[in-house]
């Protein structure tokens, strides 16, 4: 069930694209920053912004900016993946906290901020849901840089709007897929049972997901 | 590492890994394949991105009322959270020795016959994750798959009917392969191998022995 042939076939990244923070391989091909801005982007400088301010002045504005923001979506998340309206509450207060808490490990050259907080939201789930562990990768030896390199944090930021907006713009069978397969804490078999399709079905749409999401990203 | 990896997770696994729906003995060898391997981890971040998007574009559900001073309450009331782990070095990647709770010489080994060694780590019991230690030369039997089978190579190399699989390359495997892993005749080979459902021996005798082995 996990056997799908690899579709990417990403080159192993540059000593110099890994020191600028692992970009997104989505497409297996990093391409520079592109020149358009968007009003989504200058949204999300201000979440990277917030998290900055609480890190440096426990700005407690701008986490009460953040919350209003993801703290609904987070809870949200949690009631789709099977936690009743109390626990969601619960956890998705727990995972703004944890934001807090970790606001100084945040790396706007390696992930959005909505990025780094589902990472957070996805760890609180799997302890509350299933009590299990969640073994992380070793962290990468060169750490990050106190001061992220604006261009590579507004380089970053295209991409995973990009990203957002192929998958906003899927056909409506593969995007449901592709959300089940993350909101609701079922394998490809598990969705199939639920969902009555044929397990082949489900792979295939998955994939065909994939290679749209990566054609989109080239 | 010089050895360059050649065999490398699936999309079906890295999306699994990233919206956390795989069992924890798939999750430690998924962690244990990406700390060794950079191509992966570089995938993994934008499956990740993916799930960012995803709870960007979800429908927002309302917070109760005071949820934002009972948060900062939470907030008052923890410890300050003090530097992460710094990265421990040895043989084996960081989130292996975690459950080890040490490097290789932690190990806990249990002889499983023909010179080959196991120790099973602790993990939730959909799938078993176990260390392998096959000697130099020596086979592992021959045996196929119910489940999925993830083997990562964390020392020396073994070579089976599909290929060579030398430090940090992992072999998926299915319920259509049989195979008979051997180990390099170069070193002494270690694995972390995981498996959802038990392995199926071809030979008599070790099947006899499975439910004992718990391989």
């Amino acid at each position: 069930m996990y056997d799908d042939a690899t579709l990417i076939d990403a080159p192993a990244p540059s000593p110099v694209q890994r020191a600028r923070g692992m970009r997104t391989q989505i497409a297996g091909k990093w391409s520079g920053p592109a020149q358009v801005t968007t009003t989504k982007e200058t949204e999300n400088d201000d979440w990277v912004a917030c998290i900055a301010a609480i890190r440096d002045r426990q700005d407690e504005a701008a986490f009460a900016r953040l919350f209003g923001h993801f703290a609904p979506r987070i809870k949200a998340f949690l009631m789709r993946s099977g936690a009743d309206a109390t626990l969601a509450e619960e956890c998705a207060q727990e995972v703004m906290a944890t934001l807090w808490q970790k606001a100084h490990l945040f790396d706007p050259t390696r992930a959005s901020a909505a990025t780094w907080i589902f990472t957070i939201a996805r760890n609180r789930r799997i302890d509350a849901l299933r009590k299990q562990k969640r073994p992380e990768p070793e962290d990468l030896t060169w750490g990050h840089e106190p001061e992220p390199d604006q261009a590579d944090v507004l380089a970053l930021q295209q991409e995973s709007d990009q990203l957002g907006a192929a998958i906003a713009a899927l056909p409506e069978k593969q995007r449901e897929l592709i959300e089940k397969a993350y909101f609701s804490d079922l394998s490809h078999s598990e969705i199939a049972e639920q969902t009555g399709l044929p397990l082949g079905t489900i792979k295939s749409r998955i994939r065909l997901a994939l290679d749209r999401l990566r054609h989109a990203m080239k | 590492m010089t050895h360059t990896i050649k065999h490398h997770l699936t999309d079906a696994l890295l999306m699994a890994y990233s919206a956390g729906s795989l069992p924890e003995a798939f999750s430690l060898t998924v962690a244990a394949h990406i700390s060794m391997c950079d191509e992966c981890r570089a995938r993994l971040a934008a499956f990740d991105t993916v799930g960012g998007a995803l709870i960007e574009q979800c429908e927002a559900s309302r917070m109760s009322a005071g949820s934002l001073d009972a948060t900062m309450a939470l907030i008052r009331a923890a410890r300050p959270e003090g530097k992460p782990a710094p990265r421990r070095g040895g043989i084996l990647p960081a989130p292996l020795q975690d459950y080890i709770g040490g490097d290789l010489d932690a190990v806990r080994w249990r002889p499983v016959g023909m010179g080959v060694k196991q120790a099973i780590l602790p993990t939730s019991k959909e799938a078993t994750a176990r260390l392998l230690y096959i000697p130099a030369g020596a086979a592992v039997p021959d045996h196929g798959h119910r489940g999925t089978e993830l083997t990562l190579v964390l020392q020396g190399a073994f070579v089976d009917e599909v290929d060579r699989f030398g430090p940090g390359d992992i072999e998926v495997a299915n319920e259509d392969l049989n195979h008979t892993p051997v180990a390099d005749i170069g070193a002494d080979c270690i694995c972390l191998a995981a498996t959802d459902a038990p392995l199926r021996f071809r030979a008599l005798m070790p099947r006899l022995a499975q439910p004992f082995l718990r391989i």
